[in-house]
């Protein structure tokens, strides 16, 4: 469990001293190191022959299909659904890196892929960023739920084109595939969404439209074991989480309170709301261990049953 | 009509525009992708087209697998469908790895498994160009002859006559029963374009059909212990038919009157 420390929280966010400062951005910092350590062992591994022993490359192929030292193999679970919908009978190999993929993002949350893997991620976020930084005004409004749409879309057409819609004309996999295979015109793909997301429609594609972060979030709805918790005894109701959250309806407060974690699959467990919460109402927890930890913070349940629960 | 059911009504019928003139624009620019230039050359092993652009899940893992930089992965803009496999072969043909290890690689099987000696590849066929082809116009080139991994079986030397010198021309033929599409005579061709390319199957091979009989061929023998069932619909062979050919059939069937 992860404890309060008591003086970590200062109410004036302008006046955190420099080291407080680089602190609160530990969890950008790693996920732009996790967005490139990812890039980085795939590149190399098609560019510069890393090899963990003869003619076995580090991390072969891409976020579609990959394997790991010769041994792991894995695959995009969406892709896989598509491909099968598209009529095609999968090999062993591909069904078995899905699933491990699936596994390990059921754990972890669902969206931990868009935030924490996915190559549009930075610059999606740069977007978001600028358009705080210049004051951009929304032009229109679109439902969240729109991405739930083209998810179905996705599959639909995937079994009446027998191709696999969404990786046909994916940008996410344009500009991956072109970061590590050869430059083609993906980088406008990733322009298109840049400037879309920067003067069209705040988080427009990774809120809005993408259905492979669609598709996490519904995995993401499953049973995470990673998740931010909420303190509804100590949150003032500041907002500061709300402001910096990409996916802010997930922050509903009226809800949290009653869960106590941020429990929608929407969630992509970036992490941007635990630095900036004044009174560390929201910080990273393993599931199992919220109830408790809430449970001990209102002083309702006793110590025993706490530890049954668990 | 209550407010409520005429607002759901409304949304409902909103959604399904939305989604039909989506999916519409969609599937268009799926299908124009799905036909882009029938002449893209897969690796070995790949399934039928229409298969193989089902399963192939653009992941690379052949690219990065082949020791000889052949295959690339089409960027976004190209003229093939984006992110699958293919290779030229006036750049960097196939070497015919014995050990297929793209196929390997493959995870989704679009990449067929099912190919067990490299030789049974069949990634194309090459065609040559019998007006800008050295060896056609009296040279003694057969570079492609030489270079042909399956040479002899693959590309054979014929001897034409020649009108105007008492040297024959060694004319080089291909033979679609043996050769893989590996392209390595396309990129030893020493003219400038080269003068033999290799192609898809689909795009160059024609089809006899199965009601021709090659009387002179061993295998199309018309004898008569000819089996008709399965060359002539009109007949249909009784259900109780013992296996194999059945006498008087063939005669049966010219004799018929249907003709």
């Amino acid at each position: 469990m992860i404890m309060r420390t008591a003086h970590e929280s200062s109410h004036d966010l302008a006046q955190r001293s420099l080291s407080q400062k680089l602190w609160s951005w530990r969890y950008i910092v790693l996920r732009r190191l996790s967005q490139f350590v990812i890039l980085l062992l795939f590149f190399g591994s098609a560019h510069w022959g890393w090899e963990v022993g003869k003619d076995v490359p580090l991390l072969s192929g891409n976020l579609s299909g990959s394997k790991f030292i010769g041994l792991i193999p894995m695959a995009d679970p969406f892709a896989a659904l598509q491909i099968f919908l598209a009529g095609h009978v999968l090999q062993t190999e591909a069904i078995l890196g899905a699933a491990l993929v699936l596994g390990f993002y059921i754990l972890v949350g669902g969206r931990v892929f868009c935030a924490w893997a996915c190559p549009v991620n930075p610059v999606t976020d740069l977007a978001g960023w600028l358009r705080v930084r210049f004051d951009i005004r929304p032009t229109f409004i679109l439902s969240r739920n729109m991405r739930y749409f083209v998810l179905a879309l996705t599959l639909v057409l995937s079994v009446l084109t027998g191709v696999a819609a969404f990786e046909w004309v994916s940008p996410v996999g344009m500009a991956h595939r072109e970061i590590i295979f050869g430059v083609g015109f993906g980088a406008m793909a990733l322009l298109s969404i840049f400037l879309f997301d920067l003067f069209v429609l705040k988080h427009g594609w990774c809120g809005h439209l993408c259905p492979l972060g669609a598709f996490w979030s519904v995995v993401g709805k499953i049973n995470p074991t990673l998740r931010v918790r909420f303190d509804k005894t100590t949150c003032t109701h500041c907002g500061e989480c709300a402001k910096v959250c990409p996916e802010p309806q997930v922050l509903n407060l009226k809800h949290l309170e009653e869960k106590g974690f941020v429990f929608s699959g929407e969630c992509s467990n970036c992490g941007r709301c635990t630095p900036v919460c004044p009174e560390n109402s929201l910080v990273f927890d393993f599931k199992p261990l919220i109830h408790a930890h809430n449970a001990q913070v209102q002083g309702s349940v006793s110590v025993s049953e706490t530890q049954r629960r668990v | 009509m209550s407010a409520n059911r005429r607002d759901f009504l409304l949304r409902l019928m909103q959604g399904a525009t939305l989604a039909s003139t989506g999916g519409l624009g969609w599937a268009y620019l799926l299908r124009q992708e799905a036909r882009a230039q029938p002449f893209a050359l897969r690796p070995p092993g790949a399934l039928p087209d229409d298969d193989f652009n089902a399963a192939c899940i653009k992941c690379g893992q052949c690219v990065v697998a082949c020791p000889f930089d052949t295959l690339k992965l089409e960027p976004a803009g190209g003229n093939l469908p984006i992110g699958m496999p293919f290779f030229e072969p006036r750049e960097i043909p196939c070497y015919l790895c014995p050990d297929i290890p793209c196929m390997k690689a493959c995870p989704t099987g679009a990449l067929s498994p099912k190919l067990k000696n490299i030789n049974d590849a069949r990634m194309g066929f090459a065609l040559v160009d019998t007006e800008n082809c050295l060896s056609w116009k009296g040279l003694r080139c057969e570079i492609c002859h030489r270079e042909c991994p399956l040479k002899g079986k693959a590309i054979t030397l014929e001897t034409h006559p020649r009108q105007i010198s008492k040297h024959a021309m060694f004319i080089p033929v291909v033979h679609s029963d043996a050769c893989t599409g590996c392209g390595i005579c396309v990129r030893a061709c020493p003219t400038t374009e080269p003068a033999i390319r290799i192609l898809p199957h689909a795009l160059v091979q024609g089809k006899i059909g199965d009601h021709y009989r090659l009387g002179w061929t061993r295998e199309d023998a018309i004898t008569q212990e000819f089996d008709a069932s399965g060359a002539a619909p009109t007949i249909a062979a009784p259900t109780n038919a013992p296996s194999g050919p059945v006498k008087g059939n063939a005669t049966d069937y010219l004799n018929d009157g249907g003709l």
